[in-house]
């Protein structure tokens, strides 16, 4: 069902959607049909088609920034309600200060550079701006289209109030304390969840869950590790495709200079270079967006798979603790009424919760493994087809005194 | 090293044959008579001719002249002994005959005839040898530099490397044999052969670049893959020197290459650290000729020469611009086959702990492939350093050594100016003493001016003869270096390619697997 987005290579500008099935819902469709990039915000337009009664218009068009999401994404994660339901994480926030400094520094007159050189690196950069640009719009539409599909959460009344209302949202970001304040609760959460499963003694005795949860954690910190490592590996091809421009450059001018019978060689060779500078660039951004992605992608949805059991925990716990209040009311023999009222109550949403979260993990894991397949699947064919463009024989056959490579 | 390292005097550091050279110019008058007494009646109609034309130079030697033609202001002579690298170099400060058609055939015979040689070293060869090596023999002499083995400990440790000769020239000893030389004694047969050949216009090829910093590391014993890279990196550079070396048919007759090569122990050549006298004479030395160099005009009555400094200026810079490139790009490759290894284990990792069999199974062969992807990537780096980047850094000390011998040349054209001016000054000393009427005081003014004539003539002699020496060793030089280029360039070339095709075999096994994720 759910992916995180697929952007191929050289195309529109217009981000691509999700899978088609949630495409082909008309009852609720979102999208981003446009992106802004301005000073230091990126205003999102986000479209909205849907035949629900609530929905003052059938079609709707609002403006969007990166801090609505957000907040809408807390809204979300802060609600009771939704606790036994995995919480699609939020889009991260746009960055291109990297991308923006190293156009600056190549637009300061770098004189160390050729006109060619520069025009190239600045085709390299602008490229990387323009993919950052498509990601970050990619991942916030992914973000909307996964509460769209969800059952429970596409009728959150604030999720309406986002996709409907015209004005501006006027969501400050957080400011320094709400920001303290929600590092704090984080920390608060991993120490109350070592408690819950260490001091306390709650056992679990829902298999299932229990498998799901040593599951949870060790993948998590692997995605984790694997995402920063691929990440890695992008950079190092993109530095390649950069190290390639002035090769090439010097190897054209070497080859116009030269005597005869090296012009040729030389002038091969440069284009050679060229090819490969192309398809490390192609192969950096694939593998940003079949690989990188997915992990990133994968890596928060596991996390919020995490907070859920996290949660599913703590009804546990609050679960015992109401038997145990009862256990203690009745010993005493006082307010026993309100003791019952109150386990009855731990009981119903511990109860609710579990199977909720049961249900959101086994479409957790399909979703998973969908969306490894298809971004495999696409590496592997993305990958081949540049290798093959900018390997093949027949462009190199010419070079006297080159022996015929194998076909 | 630091026990030895006391500073010969400066005259006893220097080889024999320099000091013969200090009077250069009697050295070479005199070399000139005795020979030229002797040249019997050359056998040129003996060699036959398809010895040329089976030396691999054959075909392409026509092409470079072709080029040349229009650079070549210079009598035909020169295409003449370019067609014929083969034959030793033999300088003729007398005028050359007159040029028959350059083709290869017909050379031999003119080539003959004007011979005299002048490097002092050639004294003790005899004809046969002349002979032999013109029946195309002269190439095939192969060398290698193997076996790296570190000799002592602690900071008195040195890298011995095995030299192994192959060739069935007659002036070896034997047709293979192999000596232990260190590094030392191969910067001090280049300092014997720059000595001895770069003032009179040959290009020596330089010896590798000393490297305290890796050298240290050998020595202080770290057993690590950087100091392995270094140990290997200069075998293969000792290699390449020596096998340049031997190619200059000049070089290959000298008596220095022979006994580094034949000879079981080698007299330590003390005097090419840096800190020893020669060392220090060295810097001076180069100082000196830095200032020189800036205060000589020469006015440049050959646009040949003139040509050909701008296009070796020209060749210099874009090489060290694509040489900097290029190391860059051994660097980032490095680190992008590290940081490929390093990913393919954390995605073993995952797919270990992937729960759906299918999946995990996708993610233990995206981890394989991604394995076989950094051995790829390790072997293109190994490519792009020792085929590509040695070979540009290569070239760049080449040039520096033609740019080298063109200032000598500038010297000596300074010198045979220096010359005129003094006759003239004489000359006018004289003209007064006439005026002045002092007869004792005349004779002796008239002898220097006879002597200061003949040093003129010299002066003029010596700057044609570097002067043709030069368009000589340019030309075998170009020759070389396209032949280098050329093969290279196709070998790196093929190399990339084979690359890209390797991966594409990688993804077509990996993309089944893929798709068999259910």
């Amino acid at each position: 069902m759910e992916e995180p987005l697929e952007m191929p290579p050289g195309e529109e500008s217009k981000p691509c959607s999700l899978s088609e099935e949630l495409a082909t819902d008309p009852s609720l469709q979102v999208e981003i049909s446009d992106a802004v990039s301005e000073r230091d915000k990126v205003k999102f337009t986000v479209q909205t088609k849907s035949s629900l009664p609530h929905f003052t218009r059938p079609a709707l068009s609002v403006v969007r920034q990166h801090e609505d999401f957000v907040w809408l994404h807390d809204t979300f994660s802060e609600n009771d309600e939704y606790a036994g339901i995995i919480i699609p994480p939020a889009p991260p926030r746009p960055d291109f200060e990297a991308s923006r400094e190293k156009l600056q520094r190549l637009g300061e007159g770098n004189s160390t550079l050729t006109r060619e050189e520069f025009a190239k690196m600045k085709q390299e950069l602008e490229g990387e701006y323009l993919a950052i640009f498509k990601k970050t719009v990619a991942m916030h539409e992914v973000f909307l289209q996964r509460l769209a599909a969800h059952p429970v959460l596409r009728r959150d009344h604030n999720f309406y109030v986002f996709l409907e209302y015209d004005q501006d949202l006027s969501v400050r970001g957080k400011n320094r304390k709400e920001l303290l304040g929600g590092f704090f609760r984080n920390i608060v959460k991993s120490a109350d969840e070592a408690l819950i499963t260490g001091v306390s003694g709650l056992k679990e005795v829902d298999e299932f869950f229990e498998h799901e949860r040593t599951f949870l954690l060790e993948y998590h910190a692997r995605v984790r590790d694997t995402c920063l490592k691929a990440d890695r590996v992008m950079r190092s091809h993109k530095s390649l495709a950069e190290d390639y421009i002035p090769i090439s450059v010097a190897l054209g001018s070497l080859g116009t200079q030269e005597v005869r019978q090296l012009q040729t060689s030389f002038l091969k060779l440069a284009e050679l270079f060229e090819r490969l500078r192309k398809l490390e660039g192609r192969v950096a951004s694939d593998e940003d967006l079949k690989l990188s992605d997915l992990l990133k992608y994968y890596m928060r949805d596991s996390q919020a798979a995490k907070d859920l059991l996290y949660r599913r925990l703590r009804a546990l716990a609050d679960y015992e603790n109401a038997n145990k209040a009862l256990d203690r009311a009745r010993m005493r023999n006082k307010e026993v009424k309100p003791a019952e009222a109150h386990q009855q109550l731990c009981c119903q949403r511990f109860e609710q919760l579990s199977a909720s979260a049961k249900q959101e993990l086994t479409d957790f894991k399909s979703r998973r493994i969908s969306a490894f397949r298809k971004n495999l699947i696409e590496l592997a064919e993305l990958e081949l087809k540049h290798a093959k463009v900018s390997g093949t024989p027949r462009n190199l056959a010419p070079l006297p005194g080159a022996h015929p490579p194998p076909c | 090293m630091a026990a030895e390292r006391e500073p010969p005097p400066l005259g006893e550091a220097r080889q024999p044959e320099l000091e013969e050279l200090e009077d250069g110019e009697d050295l070479f008058t005199s070399t000139v008579s005795t020979l030229e007494s002797s040249p019997s009646s050359p056998e040129p109609a003996s060699l036959p001719t398809e010895d040329i034309s089976t030396n691999s130079n054959g075909p392409k030697t026509a092409e470079i002249i072709l080029d040349d033609d229009r650079e070549d202001l210079f009598a035909a002579t020169e295409e003449v002994s370019l067609d014929s690298p083969e034959r030793e170099p033999i300088l003729s400060p007398d005028p050359t005959p007159a040029i028959t058609p350059v083709t290869p055939t017909t050379l031999v015979t003119p080539r003959m005839e004007s011979k005299s040689i002048t490097a002092p070293v050639i004294f003790d060869r005899s004809r046969e040898e002349i002979e032999e090596e013109a029946n195309g023999d002269v190439f095939d002499i192969e060398i290698n530099v193997s076996d790296p083995e570190k000799v002592g400990d602690g900071m008195n440790a040195y890298m011995a490397y095995r030299v192994t000769t192959k060739t069935s020239l007659s002036m070896f000893h034997k047709n293979e044999f192999s000596v232990k030389r260190r590094f030392s004694d191969f910067l001090g047969l280049h300092s014997k052969l720059a000595t001895k050949y770069l003032h009179v216009g040959y290009i020596v090829p330089p010896a590798p670049e000393k490297s305290i910093v890796g050298m240290t590391k050998v020595k202080v014993g770290k057993e690590d893959s950087s100091s392995t890279e270094f140990v290997e990196k200069r075998r293969a550079a000792l290699e390449r020197y020596l096998q340049r070396t031997v190619k200059h048919p000049t070089l290959l007759q000298d008596p220095d290459l022979r006994q580094f090569l034949e000879s079981s122990e080698l007299p330590r050549a003390v005097n090419t650290q840096a800190l020893s006298g020669a060392g220090i004479l060295r810097m001076v030395n180069k100082a000196a000729d830095a200032v020189n160099k800036m205060t000589i005009k020469m006015n440049e009555s050959d646009a040949w020469f003139e040509e050909k400094q701008q296009q070796f200026e020209n060749l210099d810079q874009q090489l060290r611009k694509l040489h900097a490139s290029v190391e860059a790009l051994v660097c980032h490759r490095k680190e992008l086959s590290a940081n490929t290894a390093a990913f393919a284990k954390s995605a073993a990792m995952l797919g270990n702990s992937e729960d759906h069999t299918a999946l995990s199974r996708a993610l233990s062969q995206l981890a394989e492939v991604e394995e076989k992807i950094d051995q790829l990537h390790q072997e293109q780096a190994f490519a792009d350093f020792y085929v590509f980047s040695e070979l540009l850094g290569d070239y760049i000390r080449l040039i520096a050594a033609v740019k080298g011998v063109l200032d000598h040349r500038m010297k000596c054209w300074q010198k045979w100016q220096d010359a005129q001016v003094t006759l003239q000054k004489k000359r006018e000393a004289e003209a007064k003493l006439q005026l002045a009427n002092k007869p004792d005081k005349l004779q002796q003014a008239k002898d220097e001016i006879k002597e200061w004539e003949t040093k003129v003539q010299q002066g003029e002699r010596d700057f044609e003869q570097i002067s043709k020496t030069i368009r000589k060793e340019v030309g075998r030089f170009e020759k070389e270096r396209v032949k280098d280029f050329k093969t290279v360039i196709i070998k790196y070339l093929e190399s990339l390619v084979q690359t890209q095709q390797q991966l594409i075999k990688y993804w077509e096994a990996f993309l089944p697997e893929a798709k068999a994720i259910a």
